[in-house]
């Protein structure tokens, strides 16, 4: 067996050597089939895993609350919206939270200026437990203390990239911003927490709540979003189902409504992640099996071509004592080889164009190639090679030897 | 008991409504060691006749014993291991494999007899320095001349030391004093042990063999022993 193996390896390289650049077209299709699912994979594989550290680093205890509104009801103009009186309720009557803050967004991505410089960042207004449920805190100055709030004072707290946009100096505390035509004294620059799925964690200005609701005005219509930590872990579905049942009633929902709220946790947010990658995954994967079985049918149009071509040769083979199987086997094992070395082929390139995307791609994670990809990449376009090159193969063994030896 | 024994063999095509009788009963019995020429006109049936020899083709009808076995019911797989093993096959138009040297030529029957690279290495370059060429060994057929082409086709014919040579009109596409050096192997392979038939045209090589077949019309026509003249 292993003979044979052999002896159809080495007659199959030379005859794909000697038609080196036909063989390349032929192989094409497996080198593009591959070549697309490795580096499709390498990148999504890549993201999730760094994706799955930092919702990690999220911290396993936090439950994120905000309002819901279906497309449906959003095109009719309804929203649904989470108030104060909710953030009351759930902070005075469900047990087991370690803390709870409000999150107030301005509307859209607001201007921040100082003096002749302007940047867009995400401003909110929240509460000094931020703080707390976020792990987030100033590395100068302070946070957002109880009595800025309260007293509706008019400072803020600005991340690090906020801090280089406006090119404010090392140590910011002091200095004046301006937000929606107000000035705002700085009294802490933050803990630098990097970037999240390209997102910049440090591009950021909060302000205390009371400040933002006033500066927000109508407040009736204001929807906050409300961030909370459990005490024990164990507690976290008890938390949530309390949290939904406070809600449903208090927002005077039926028995068949839909939420028109979300309680969230970081596992899920991960999960969602995981979902959208495994569909992409999916997705390149029909797509890919259709490139292969197309660049399956080019293996065994050309194996057929080849036949006919050397069907004298088989004759001649067949006349010096080759039997059904040497002939079987030559054929087959030369499918497999193009197939094989178009999967190779494709798998460096896929990695190549994987890394290269990855790389132009500013904050992208590294690439990785997990050892199922290849092995399931060379053994589909492996199977792929037996599959379209039974056919030929098949021709040219059952080939009469007196009749081959007469073909022109 | 006879080597090889044709028993009423009939091979017949049909075109159309006509029916061709390219062999029309033939009975004819070889023994070990024998030196045969088939003669006879264009169309008379003697390629028809070696290639039945030579296990390559079926009789319509008759049966064919090789070395008192009925060839008719072997497998295809039987039969290949008999042209691998028994048969020599020598043709008029060398049918060498294009993309291989001549050392791959001469190998390429010992794979299908499972022996190694560097066993099949050895009896090659044996069988080539048989017929003169051990400085030929890595030209592709086409890098050769016809008689070159013919002594390669000759060598693989021999490294499988086959007790039957079947040449047919081995000499067809060469100058006369190439077919003189290669009758003159063939005596030598005859004189060694074993059983050569020749099919030719020429008067010149029919001499050389020990037996004369006539053939007309798909059938025998004279057969007769003659005497040896230019013995080896
Ligand atoms: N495959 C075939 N189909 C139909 N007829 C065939 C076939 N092969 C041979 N014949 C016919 O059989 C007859 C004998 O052919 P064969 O090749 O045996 O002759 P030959 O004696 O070798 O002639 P030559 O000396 O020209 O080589 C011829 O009339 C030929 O036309
Ligand atoms: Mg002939």
């Amino acid at each position: 067996m292993w003979f044979a193996l052999m002896e159809s390896s080495r007659s199959a390289l030379s005859s794909i050597l000697a038609h080196g650049f036909r063989s390349f077209l032929t192989t094409l299709g497996i080198v593009i089939g591959v070549a697309s699912v490795i580096s499709v994979v390498s990148l999504t594989e890549g993201l999730s895993a760094s994706i799955g550290q930092q919702i990690q680093s999220l911290g396993t205890n936090n439950l994120t609350v905000r309002s819901y509104t279906p497309l449906e009801d959003r095109m009719k103009g309804i929203s649904a919206r989470l108030s104060n009186d909710d953030l009351d309720l759930i902070e005075s009557r469900v047990e087991g939270i370690a803390s709870i803050t409000p999150i107030l967004f301005a509307h859209r991505a607001s201007q921040v200026k100082s003096g002749s410089n302007t940047a867009f960042s995400q401003i909110f207004g929240t509460t000094y437990a931020y703080q707390d449920v976020e792990q987030l805190y100033a590395k100068k100055g302070r946070f957002i203390a109880r009595s800025d709030s309260l007293t509706r004072r008019r400072v803020c707290v600005i991340g690090e990239t906020v801090r280089t946009n406006l090119s404010l100096p090392e140590d910011p505390i002091g200095e004046y911003v301006e937000v929606a035509g107000e000035w705002f004294k700085i009294i802490g620059l933050l803990d630098s927490k990097g970037k999240m799925l390209g997102f910049d964690q440090d591009d950021l200005v909060i302000l205390p709540y009371k400040t933002m609701q006033s500066l927000m005005g109508n407040q009736r219509r204001s929807d906050i979003q409300i961030q909370l930590t459990v005490a024990d872990q164990a507690e976290m579905e008890n938390v949530r189902e309390r949290i939904r049942t406070l809600l449903r009633a208090e927002h005077g929902l039926k028995a068949g409504d839909a939420d028109d709220f979300r309680i969230q946790t970081a596992e899920q947010l991960s999960e969602t992640f995981n979902n959208i990658i495994n569909t992409v995954t999916v997705v390149v994967g029909g797509i890919v099996s259709i490139s292969l079985l197309v660049g399956g049918i080019g293996i065994m149009n050309i194996m057929l071509v080849s036949v006919t071509e050397r069907t004298r040769e088989i004759g001649i083979c067949k006349a010096i004592g080759a039997k059904r199987h040497h002939i079987l086997m030559q054929f087959l094992v030369e499918a497999l080889l193009l197939s094989l070395i178009g999967g190779l082929i494709g798998l460096g390139l896929g990695y190549g164009l994987g890394a290269l995307i990855a790389m132009s791609i500013p904050s992208f994670p590294p690439i990785s190639i997990p050892l199922w990809a290849v092995v399931m990449a060379l053994g589909f376009s492996g199977l792929v090679g037996i599959v379209f090159g039974i056919l030929p193969a098949a021709k040219a063994a059952n080939l009469d030897p007196i009749d081959a030896l007469r073909y022109e | 008991m006879s080597l090889i024994k044709f028993q009423n063999i009939s091979k017949h095509y049909h075109m159309g409504d006509q029916v061709v009788r390219a062999l029309d009963g033939v009975d004819i019995s070889i023994e070990a060691n024998d030196y045969v020429a088939f003669v006879g006109t264009s169309g008379s049936g003697k390629s028809t006749m070696m290639n039945i020899l030579g296990c390559l083709d079926h009789p319509t009808t008759g049966e064919y014993h090789l070395n008192g076995n009925n060839v008719e019911v072997m497998s295809a797989n039987e039969l290949a291991e008999i042209r691998n093993r028994e048969i020599g096959f020598i043709f008029q138009s060398f049918n060498l494999l294009p993309r291989a040297d001549a050392l791959s030529n001469v190998m390429q029957p010992l794979i299908y007899r499972g022996i190694h690279l560097k066993e099949r290495k050895v009896l090659a370059m044996d069988a080539l320095s048989r017929v003169n060429l051990e400085d030929r060994v890595d030209h592709l057929p086409s890098q050769l001349s016809g008689g070159q082409r013919q002594r390669v086709a000759i060598a693989r014919a021999l490294v499988t030391k086959p007790s039957i040579l079947l040449a047919d009109e081995p000499t067809g596409n060469l100058d006369s004093k190439t077919t003189i050096e290669i009758m003159k192997l063939f005596n030598e392979l005859h004189s060694e042990g074993h059983t050569v038939i020749v099919v030719t045209h020429e008067a010149e090589i029919a001499k050389h063999c020990h037996r004369l077949v006539e053939m007309k019309d798909g059938k025998i026509f004279n057969d007769s022993m003659q005497q040896k003249v230019g013995a080896s």
